[in-house]
């Protein structure tokens, strides 16, 4: 499928993000769900929507087939498709994600911590430095936006129309994607 | 979008439902999925909206962007100085155990202080990025707006 029209991308994105989360509930991972849900669907559809306003709606038609993209995309899914034979068998018992910290989580938390979700044990209290990692990280791209975006504008606005009032916007209507 | 009826008739019923959703995916953490950082993102989709409807001036009222500076900042504060206390407690970093008398309930006072962090720092994170983008857009309309008046 390819869409030249950028509000369209971002939407299927956020389809896309919410049938995962759906997934995700499928295969009890109700936290992941939820993150999906929120993170995915959400705020990076909201956030990508904010940016569009910033830019205009359509991409740029480029003539031609980029082959080189298509032999990387090959060569690189030939490879994913290859390393997958080496997963362990979903959900067997004795996979490494079962065999290793977690059996030591799940026979401890009810005894160390006497909350019924181990997620939570594991992300807040076990594994408490990752989760400070990752507040920081948050907090580090607010600041790179921050930086990026808090001083003026330029005087030179490249290809940013006027927005019009929607009624006007609706009855006009910009042209259709190619 | 204030004077579409249904918008604000549905916004009115939805915001406050958000924000308790929100509240209760931070403290029912322990006990179902959630913690800070859904939490947090679900707190801010509620000021988000409430933007979109009512305008960005009036969500700055409810939330100025000094605020969110200073809470953004405050959420990993106050991560990082837990970890410290468990430290002057006498235990390593982010140890919760030293809290409370009881070690079940020392780790989940740790873990609800923690997980209060994230979730202050991600809604707070998540609502400035928000801001400044459509800080942007209203910039380069005050710009072009500027420039039609000059012609």
């Amino acid at each position: 499928m390819r869409v030249r029209d950028l509000f369209a991308a971002a939407m299927l994105f956020a389809i896309y993000s919410l049938l995962s989360a759906g997934l995700f509930t499928v295969l009890d991972a109700g936290d992941v769900a939820l993150t999906e849900a929120a993170v995915g669907a959400g705020l990076s559809t909201i956030l990508v929507l904010a940016v569009l306003t910033l830019a205009r709606r359509y991409e740029h038609p480029t003539g031609g087939h980029n082959w080189l993209a298509l032999g990387v995309v090959l060569v690189t899914g030939a490879l994913l498709g290859y390393a997958m034979l080496d997963l362990p068998e979903f959900g067997s018992p004795d996979n490494p994600a079962q065999a290793h910290v977690g059996a030591h989580y799940v026979a401890h938390t009810g005894d160390d911590m006497g909350i019924p979700n181990m997620v939570a044990a594991v992300l807040a209290s076990y594994r408490s430095i990752d989760t400070m990692g990752e507040a920081f990280v948050i907090f580090a791209a607010a600041l790179a936006v921050f930086a990026l975006l808090s001083d003026r504008p330029h005087r030179r606005l490249p290809g940013v129309r006027k927005r019009r009032p929607i009624s006007r916007r609706r009855a006009s209507g910009r042209g259709p994607s190619a | 979008m204030k004077n579409n009826g249904i918008l604000r008739v549905l916004a009115r019923f939805l915001i406050p439902l958000i924000f308790l959703v929100g509240l209760y995916i931070q403290f029912h953490g322990e006990y179902s999925p959630g913690g800070g950082f859904q939490a947090g993102l679900v707190f801010s989709a509620g000021w988000i909206l409430y933007v979109l409807i009512y305008g960005l001036e009036r969500g700055l009222r409810a939330v100025p962007l000094k605020a969110m500076y200073l809470l953004s900042a405050a959420g990993v504060l106050m991560y990082a100085l837990t970890g410290l206390a468990g430290v002057l407690l006498g235990g390593n970093y982010l140890e919760f155990t030293q809290f409370l008398a009881n070690p079940q309930s020392a780790q989940q006072a740790g873990i609800i202080i923690v997980e209060l962090g994230v979730g202050l720092t991600v809604a707070m994170v998540a609502m400035l990025i928000f801001t400044l983008f459509v800080r942007r857009r209203r910039q380069w309309d005050d710009a072009l707006d500027e420039k039609d008046d000059r012609a």
